[in-house]
């Protein structure tokens, strides 16, 4: 009974070989810090990343496809999986391309509330960035205090809308309905603490020492790259280009608002996280000027084609009911086109292409996700980090899988 | 910060700007210095659009981003279209082309046939092009030529079919199965 | 002779209790959930721990990101065809007894999604789980 070496077949055999100095990994799909089911195939020397190959597709969901086999309000509810840490850009976006299309003017009262509620989720997404970021460097806390502010956001959303993660608030022509009694009061009691909570949170991460030095210096991009690689939004201004949707090509009445655009210099992640958490401060204020600003009138716009008439008047007038039945039964024709149009969403330029060939279903529906594209920039950034630093630039990117697969 | 937008007159933004007839100086520009690489220039609701021909769309992307005036240095995005299997040509390729100096946008469009749907890659221009032609090579089937790493990327590398051509059925060929 | 006879003998698969043992089960348990983060749920899935929600009472609030500490598997937004074979083998490598909660329509059956790329009832591959069909709209559902 003795096990000769003999008797082991060959390719059992433990051989002692030096190890190869370069090895490769998978991270992902299933990984705590990639902000979802993103696989990352990361070649390392050592300790540093020598390729950064980004796998995506886990979440890949067909929803162009669908917008096709959908009527265009329909394609509303698809637009909030989108990006679903900001449901309420991806509405706007599409709706504002249709409604580009159909030629529809909207009141006044409608695009404020737009604004408003925007300006609030994108609060609430960059919150949601701010808790997720701190937890993969390692601060803890700071994702309690984050949620705690968002939860108050979210509760106002769910008060107009009814949805607290998926609003689909928005219509093609207006909103789906004006806003509850007591809302401006919530929202001014928000905007009362908000100032507090941004302070607690510099209090928190920004004057800590570990944080500062696990994102100054790390993950440079600079402007021209940033360009050249598609970058937008907090991520392009952290690299120190000043654009913004919202003030080189202003939509939704953002040019009567007055606010800044923040831009930091250093292009690492501490620039993105700066640029970030100053933009809530400038969201705070977009919020406090559209609420001054709010003035009672319509909601929807007058086009009964396109827009659904009020409970009241299909119940009194027959013409509200033919047009109740024909929106939802079969649609609304939109002429022949094609549009681009792009917003400023909390990630970066949302844009969204619409082709209508006519008839109530759009030919085809394409988004730009930013984080697809802000993503397709981490090789780039990603060479020669640490791989321990790594998990800090996808960070500070701010990806939502839900937009970059769609 | 104030839109400079001196080179253009294109209040893109506006929902109701449905300036039909005024040329743009994008497309006159470029038609002025190479008059044979647009093929026609539409404009509609506000947004300028030039088809390109395919052999030249490398240029004229080239020229756009670095002509004094124009400035086109930013890739917003690139998206296929499927026209439908009857259609001939069969498939679009939109670039849409952002300044982030002059602010404006421009959108260029390439039409391919459907058995000759190869087109030049733009990632020499900008490299953000990459991520986007292998999702319209994914999604449609367009073959960019030039293309440095031309996968699949949102589906499996086993997919058959082309998922947003028009002849793709909505629910795929197949039940989805383990096995 | 009460409901849960009538249930148990007609269909033998389905398990009757009170919702309060139900709960005190749970927290005597301490499941210790895997994060499977999907889609949007898995966002209303990070706030369940946050304080207004408060898992913590429930003993779970431990979110193992190894498959092998963990006792039940949160599937928590819509299953890809590219997804669904990683979601088989994360599952096979937790330890017994073990547990899925599929959470949300998406994830159940599809939800609005009823295309090419979202496998449409994968909770049919697997034995021991529970459904909670609805998107995430409210606390209170």
């Amino acid at each position: 009974m003795s096990t000769s070496v003999a008797n082991i077949p060959p390719q059992f055999e433990i051989v002692d070989q030096p190890l190869d100095t370069q090895m490769t990994i998978s991270m992902g799909p299933q990984h705590p810090s990639t902000h979802g089911v993103l696989r990352l195939e990361l070649v390392l020397d050592g300790e540093s990343v020598v390729k950064a190959t980004p796998d995506i597709g886990y979440l890949h969901t067909g929803m162009e496809k669908l917008f096709e086999y959908r009527k265009y309000q329909q394609g509303i509810v698809i637009t909030d999986r989108m990006d679903y840490l900001n449901p309420l850009g991806n509405n706007l976006a599409y709706v504002m391309a249709v409604e580009k299309l159909l030629q529809i003017e909207i009141p006044e009262r409608a695009q404020i509330i737009r604004v408003l509620t925007c300006e609030l989720q994108r609060i609430a997404s960059h919150l949601v960035w701010l808790g997720t970021h701190a937890l993969d460097i390692g601060a803890m806390t700071v994702f309690f205090y984050a949620f705690r502010e968002r939860e108050k956001i979210l509760n106002m959303i769910e008060s107009a809308s009814g949805g607290r993660l998926t609003p689909s608030y928005f219509r093609i022509g207006g909103l789906m309905m004006d806003i509850p009694a007591g809302f401006e009061r919530r929202v001014k009691q928000f905007l009362d603490d908000f100032p507090h909570a941004v302070e607690e949170f510099h209090k928190l991460i920004t004057g800590n020492r570990i944080f500062q030095k696990r994102t100054q210096g790390v993950g440079y991009i600079s402007a021209e790259d940033a360009i050249d690689w598609g970058l937008s939004g907090p991520c392009l201004r952290g690299s120190g280009v000043k654009v913004d949707v919202r003030r080189t090509n202003p939509y939704c009445g953002y040019d009567n608002y007055d606010f800044e655009i923040p831009v930091e210099q250093d292009c690492d992640v501490w620039a993105r996280y700066m640029v970030r958490m100053r933009e809530m401060i400038e969201s705070h204020k977009i919020v406090t000027q559209a609420l001054a600003r709010l003035r009672p009138g319509p909601v929807k716009a007058d086009a009964p084609k396109v827009v659904l008439p009020d409970r009241e008047a299909m119940k009194t007038h027959m013409d509200a009911l033919i047009h109740h039945f024909l929106i939802v039964a079969e649609g609304f024709d939109v002429p022949p086109g094609e549009v681009y149009h792009p917003i400023e969403a909390s990630k970066g330029e949302l844009g969204v292409y619409v082709k209508s060939t006519g008839g109530p279903k759009p030919a085809r529906v394409h988004f730009r996700g930013p984080s697809f594209v802000n993503l397709s920039a981490l090789p780039h950034i990603a060479q020669g980090e640490m791989i321990a630093d790594v998990v800090a630039i996808i960070g500070s990117l701010d990806i939502v899988l839900g937009e970059i697969d769609r | 910060m104030e839109p400079q937008n001196p080179q253009t007159n294109q209040p893109e933004n506006e929902l109701t700007s449905s300036e039909t007839g005024t040329p743009s100086p994008i497309a006159a520009a470029l038609q002025r210095e190479h008059p044979e690489w647009t093929s026609e220039v539409i404009e509609a609701l506000g947004e300028t659009t030039i088809v390109v021909p395919r052999e030249h769309i490398v240029d004229a992307c080239a020229f756009l981003k670095t002509a004094p005036g124009l400035e086109f240095n930013f890739l917003s995005d690139l998206c296929g279209f499927d026209r439908g299997p009857e259609e001939e040509p069969r498939f679009e390729v939109n670039y849409h082309l952002f300044s982030t100096t002059k602010f404006h946008r421009v959108r260029l469009k390439v039409v391919l046939n459907e058995d000759d749907a190869h087109v030049p890659s733009v990632t020499g221009v900008w490299r953000t092009a990459n991520w986007h032609e292998r999702e319209t090579y994914d999604l449609f089937g367009v073959i960019f030529d030039n293309h440095p790493d031309l996968r699949r990327i949102l589906l499996p590398d086993d997919w058959q079919g082309h998922a947003l051509r028009k002849d793709f059925p909505l629910r795929g060929y197949e039940p989805y199965s383990l096995e | 002779m009460g409901l849960e006879n009538v249930l148990a003998e007609s269909l033998p698969e389905i398990l009757t209790t009170q919702l309060d043992s139900l709960i005190n089960w749970a927290r005597k348990s301490s499941l210790w959930p895997a994060t499977f983060g999907l889609a949007c749920c898995a966002i209303e899935m990070m706030n369940a721990t946050s304080g207004r929600n408060d898992l913590a009472r429930f003993g779970s609030e431990v979110f193992r990101a190894s498959p092998r500490q963990a006792d039940v598997m949160i599937v928590s937004g819509r299953v890809s065809r590219k997804m669904a074979p990683v979601l088989r083998r994360i599952y096979d490598q937790m330890p017994e007894p073990k547990w899925v909660i599929s959470m949300g329509a998406c994830a159940t059956s599809g939800g609005v999604f009823d295309n090419y790329a979202i496998v449409q009832a994968w909770t049919k591959l697997f034995q021991s789980m529970c459904t909670f069909p609805a998107a995430p709209r409210d606390r209170k559902c």
